[in-house]
């Protein structure tokens, strides 16, 4: 069964109409890379997906529960919708890490409230996270004194404290300096190893290319492309992805 | 003209300072409640259930748009009327509460927005729910930003006090007309009036300084630069 399953996924606001019947399937332990020009409506996928906006038609399954609605289509309670969130971690172009809370702070917050993990548990978990992205010394950091690339490492250990089935990863590395991109990428490039399931929208080609297992494009809020980096790369099939991998390589 | 005359102020300093105390306490009173009715009304104006924000709206836009004498006027002697009799120093404390909360709700209100929204997408992703989201995350950051215009809200609420005099309540203001239907000496006696009352609001705004510089200068910088960066 695919980890994440989307079925004519429509998202509209107002009369403007982002998503226009996305469909999307990824396997466990699998990398789909999403490109596409901006303002196609990759964002609000990954968000639909974490059910940050309530989709406005089509169905979308995580591990084979649909996210936000009941099987008889009735909304799910906020606190049922809160536990599904938990289990599918978001990692956002503009870190949002909570800059009142130092960087071990802002990873045993939600493990704390969320999951009533114990502190001292929390903490222990937090710091081992912190080591794996080369971070241990700076738990006590507050986000504003760290760099782009370290602050991004942090979110991305707080968003693996809650231990989630699948990360959604938004352009994580666009507001980066260069010199600091490689070192989220290389935790990127783990997480692939290991065998989290991932979805990742990014403008990194060279870097879709080496970790993804599926690439999709997107224009104009439907998925125009789906398949394997060497077809797409090699022999984008469709006018616009042409157009598109023209403009950007 | 005359002499300023130092031994009136001698002789009356202890009522006016009793005054003071009055005033004090009706502005910690006026504040206390003031700051439960502010921050209920701005999570009322911030939910997703419209009558709850047309409530606060109503309330905020009622009470900002009335004279604080008048409301005084009205819970102390209209009230009565319909069979709701408050004691003076109830009726003062109710009065300056109701009033500086809706004053605060707009504060609060307004530093709770500027939060980043991403800050937030970021604690629901995590499984935080909208309370504790609302807890964790929104209000300390908005405290850091509310602060100054906080204080100026405490400010005038000190001053506010001195309507208390017409509703039989001793103040600072209240203890100085007294004192100089008395001695007949306004000169001094205002002025002094008037210099206690500016000693409480510096001291006040020294307080609030070093609060801001302790915890808020950071959070509020940080904020400010996530704001700038995408664009609010
Ligand atoms: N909350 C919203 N209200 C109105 N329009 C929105 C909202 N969120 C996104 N959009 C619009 O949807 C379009 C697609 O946005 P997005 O998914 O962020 O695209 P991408 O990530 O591919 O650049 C944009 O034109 C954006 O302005
Ligand atoms: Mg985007």
């Amino acid at each position: 069964m695919a980890m994440i399953s989307v079925r004519g996924l429509k998202k509209h606001f107002g009369t403007l109409r982002i998503l226009n019947g996305v469909d999307l399937e990824v396997e466990r332990s699998q990398v789909v890379a999403i490109i596409g020009p901006s303002g196609s409506g990759k964002s609000t996928v990954l968000r639909c997906l974490s059910f940050l906006e309530a989709p406005t038609a089509g169905e979308i399954y995580v591990d084979g529960r649909r996210m936000g609605y009941r099987d008889n289509g009735r909304r799910l309670p906020d606190a049922v919708l809160n536990r599904q969130r938990a289990e599918i971690g978001m990692v956002f172009q503009s870190y949002n890490l909570w800059p009142h809370r130092t960087a071990l702070e802002n990873i045993i917050e939600a493990p704390i409230l969320v999951r009533r993990t114990p502190r001292d548990q929390a903490i222990a978990e937090a710091r081992s996270l912190l080591d794996r992205v080369g971070l241990l010394a700076k738990q006590d950091a507050y986000p504003s004194t760290l760099s782009g690339g370290q602050q991004q490492r942090v979110a991305i250990a707080r968003s693996l404290a809650m231990q989630p089935k699948v990360i959604l990863l938004d352009e994580v590395t666009s507001a980066l300096d260069p010199e600091t991109v490689h070192e989220v990428l290389d935790v990127i490039k783990d997480l692939a190893q290991e065998g989290m399931t991932l979805v990742l929208v990014t403008h990194e080609m060279a870097f879709a290319r080496e970790v993804a297992d599926r690439i999709v494009f997107m224009d104009e809020g439907v998925v125009l492309e789906d398949a394997p980096p060497e077809a797409f790369f090699g022999a984008p099939q469709h006018e616009r992805a042409r157009a598109f991998l023209a403009k950007i390589l | 003209m005359r002499d300023f005359d130092f031994s009136v102020l001698i002789e009356w300093m202890p009522a006016l300072l009793e005054g003071l105390g009055i005033t004090v306490l009706y502005t910690i009173g006026g504040l206390a409640l003031g700051m439960v009715i502010g921050l209920t009304v701005a999570v009322m104006a911030l939910t997703r259930f419209s009558l709850l924000r047309i409530a606060a709206r109503v309330y905020v836009d009622a009470i900002r748009g009335t004279p604080l004498l008048l409301q005084l006027f009205i819970l102390y002697y209209a009230a009565p009327s319909v069979g709701f009799k408050l004691s003076a120093p109830a009726a003062g404390i109710l009065g300056l509460g109701i009033n500086a909360g809706a004053y605060l709700a707009e504060i609060f209100r307004a530093g709770i927005e500027a939060v980043p929204r991403p800050h937030v997408h970021a604690a629901r992703s995590l499984g935080l729910s909208y309370r504790q989201t609302l807890m964790r995350v929104e209000l300390p950051q908005a405290v850091a930003l509310v602060l100054p215009p906080m204080a100026g809200e405490i400010i005038n609420l000190v001053k506010s006090t001195s309507l208390l005099s017409t509703i039989a309540i001793g103040d600072l203001l209240r203890s100085g007309q007294i004192a100089v239907s008395v001695t007949f000496a306004p000169l001094e006696i205002y002025l002094m009036v008037g210099l206690l009352y500016l000693a409480v609001n510096l001291a006040l705004s020294a307080l609030v300084r070093r609060l801001e510089a302790r915890t808020g200068g950071r959070a509020r910088r940080e904020a400010q630069r996530l704001m700038a960066e995408v664009g609010i």
